[in-house]
């Protein structure tokens, strides 16, 4: 039986290899797994991230948990200060009644989209590429939809309230007005948070059952045992596992193309000059696409880079995710222009002066960030060099971070400001908001750290699925089988 | 009950190839309470074991039919009936308008059916299984490939069932108590 799988089976200690080169299955595709990696290594280069014991963490890692926690402190302080005093500590005025509560919640939600399109969508497109990306990409959505949660969710004033929002049987008889954008947002968020929830769970629980197998010390038994359910790797639990992973992905990929058009409801259904377009749906939704994959490029440039993860997660995933961003970018720069276009063919005075008032008005500088940073930065994607370059990437992939808080600033502040009366217009100033941002950036990186450290940062089991080895027809196996399998032919039409 | 009893046999096999191989072989043998434990779905190889599809996405359809249907009539319940309001000049069943939260409890009742039946179908949680107690095993989540044959199988002999699953492969073959 030796000889059967010599031809395939590497040392199990990644030095003693050599440079095994396995052979391409497509002819002149690069393989999403760089380097002599064989099943081992896989799990090998995963589970050392989550494995080393605890009181072993690298100091910058430390250093970064503690930087993001105390953000979250802070939130937490801010958030009772908040809770105490009321939205009165914002620079919110009358005409701009919503700004950086809804700016924000509107980039957390965005950002979120990536994950979702990573996991859902780029599945049922079988990208195989997606396998090394999404696991961290999901995990990004949940902490950025929480995020989002906590921005809107505490923008209501009577935060105590906040349950009136659900259809809760109550003693007036009442029931959430379900014809009202607002409601529909309700849903959409909480829809997606948990179908993101369960989605990422599934996927986890193979890998889950990869750490408890390993595990060696007892809390990790526990912990790991426990949120593997048990899991045995059974063909007869895959079937099934499969089928609900496929169900899942295909509701969530119409998902999550409605949840931002149902967000970008929340404005284009009012009759607001500069929000009331028909634009704004895929307009939002490609937004948000942008900003999720910028965010997914800030994220796995570090993680890879000091996770160890360049096997796993090579210059062709940098370069794909550019790719996106470029396509994501351009679409975003052509809805800029439409609006224009379509604010100036609709003849009305209002749309005209709205966006007029948006590159010369008194918010003229956050529009000029918006565009620089969202229709200028992406277009050095064309260069080879730029999207497989991961300093380049990072830096870019940062501007558009930046550009896209902006393009909600600029959506809901400037459209605002200018009321139709003259004697109600106003400029709005922030004056705590600051904190309130860098507060949901300290609550998100926490879980992101936290999620890092203990949560395998790369689904295994997938990337285990899209190697060449993994394909039982696979020429390494061929004339190895034969000589202990001659009635196999005849029985399961596999030859 | 004598001497230690038998839950099953467990063998070992290297690659997605020779699992397999040995699948169809253990499946033409006729045999029944067996299975085959693997770290990634391996491609081809529920055919190989001769599994049916999963009822998974008929449960997945009845609810997520039940939850749409139920979504549609408790907002126009709510807005129509039992607390008559117009909103916006709009009709008190005012179909587009109801269409978002119907389509998101349509996705939600869906997904949540596709997880727990997920979990109920596969008798899972659980946190033990007789496999569990070999060595060899703690592999099969990393690069190792398992098939095992329960002692309750009609079919099941020890020596026979042994030497089938070496015939067809195997690099290691256990015995495993309940």
């Amino acid at each position: 039986m030796a000889t059967s799988t010599n031809a395939i089976t590497l040392p199990d200690d990644i030095r003693l290899r050599g440079d095994v080169v396995l052979p391409d299955p497509v002819v002149g595709r690069e393989l999403l797994v760089r380097g002599p990696h064989d099943f081992h290594a896989v799990t090998e280069l995963v589970c050392k991230v989550n494995e080393a014991p605890l009181k072993a963490t690298p100091k910058p890692f430390l250093f970064g948990l503690a930087l993001a926690a105390s953000g979250l402190a802070m939130f937490g302080g801010y958030i009772g200060y908040l809770l105490w005093e009321g939205p009165g500590i914002w620079g919110n005025n009358n005409p701009v009644g919503w700004a950086w509560d809804i700016v924000n919640f509107v980039f957390w939600v965005g950002i979120g989209h990536a994950g979702t399109l990573i996991s859902a969508i780029l599945y049922l497109f079988r990208q195989k590429w997606r396998t090394s990306i999404n696991r961290y990409a999901e995990a990004m959505t949940i902490f950025a939809v929480i995020a989002a949660s906590s921005c809107v969710a505490l923008h209501t004033g009577r935060v105590w309230m906040d349950y009136y929002l659900f259809p809760i049987p109550n003693q007036m008889g009442l029931w959430p007005n379900f014809r009202s954008p607002l409601e529909w947002d309700v849903f959409a968020v909480n829809t997606y948070f948990l179908v993101s929830l369960l989605f990422w769970f599934t996927g986890l629980v193979p890998d889950f059952a990869t750490l408890r197998d390993r595990a060696t010390v007892r809390w990790r038994q526990v912990f790991y045992g426990a949120l593997s359910l048990g899991w045995r790797g059974s063909m007869r639990h895959w079937v099934t596992y499969e089928k609900a992973y496929q169900i899942l992905a295909a509701f969530s990929a119409p998902l999550v193309l409605s949840v931002h058009t149902i967000v970008s409801f929340d404005f284009a259904v009012s009759q607001l000059p500069g929000w009331h377009t028909t634009i704004f749906p895929p307009y939002f939704v490609a937004g948000a696409v942008f900003s999720g994959f910028a965010m997914v490029q800030t994220l796995m440039l570090p993680a890879r880079h000091w996770l160890g993860l360049k096997d796993l997660v090579t210059a062709k995933h940098i370069e794909n995710t550019n790719k996106i961003i470029l396509v994501t970018g351009s679409l975003v720069g052509y809805a800029y222009a439409m609006e224009f276009f379509v604010a100036a063919y609709s003849g009305n005075d209002y749309e005209g002066f709205t966006f007029l008032n948006r590159m010369g008005g008194p918010y003229w500088w956050a529009y000029w960030i918006m565009v620089s940073c969202n229709v200028i930065t992406p277009q050095l994607f064309w260069f080879r060099k730029v999207r497989t370059s991961p300093t380049w990437s990072f830096i870019l992939a940062f501007f558009v971070n930046i550009g896209m808080w902006f393009e909600r600033f600029v959506i809901t502040v400037t459209s605002l400001h200018r009321d139709a009366l003259v004697s109600s217009w106003d400029y709005f100033v922030p004056v705590t908001e600051v904190f309130y941002l860098v507060g949901t950036f300290g609550l998100f990186f926490t879980l992101f750290l936290l999620f890092i450290r203990f949560f395998p940062v790369i689904a295994m089991a997938e990337v285990k699925m899209v190697m060449p080895q993994a394909n039982p027809h696979w020429e390494g196996y061929g004339h190895a089988g034969e000589q202990h399998a001659p009635a196999v032919a005849a029985s399961g039409g596999h030859s | 009950m004598s001497a230690p009893r038998l839950w099953g046999v467990l063998a070992q096999y290297e690659n997605p190839y020779t699992i397999t191989r040995a699948c169809e072989q253990v499946r033409d043998a006729g045999y029944s309470e067996w299975d085959a434990c693997v770290p990634f779905p391996v491609h081809g190889l529920d055919r190989a074991m001769g599994l049916k599809p999963s009822k998974l996405p008929w449960i997945v359809l009845a609810v997520g039919i039940a939850g749409s249907s139920f979504a549609l009539f408790f907002e126009a319940w709510a807005m129509g009936t039992a607390y008559p309001m117009v909103v916006g000049g709009k009709p008190l069943f005012s179909l587009p308008a109801f269409v978002p939260v119907w389509y998101e409890m349509t996705v939600l009742s869906s997904c949540v059916t596709a997880f727990l039946a997920n979990w109920i179908l596969n008798g899972l949680p659980r946190p033990h299984h007789p496999a569990f107690a070999s060595k060899a095993f703690e592999r099969v989540t990393d690069d190792k490939f398992f098939i095992m044959v329960e002692a309750s199988d009609p079919k099941f002999d020890l020596e026979k069932t042994k030497a089938l699953l070496t015939f067809a492969g195997a690099t290691l073959v256990e015995e495993l108590e309940p």
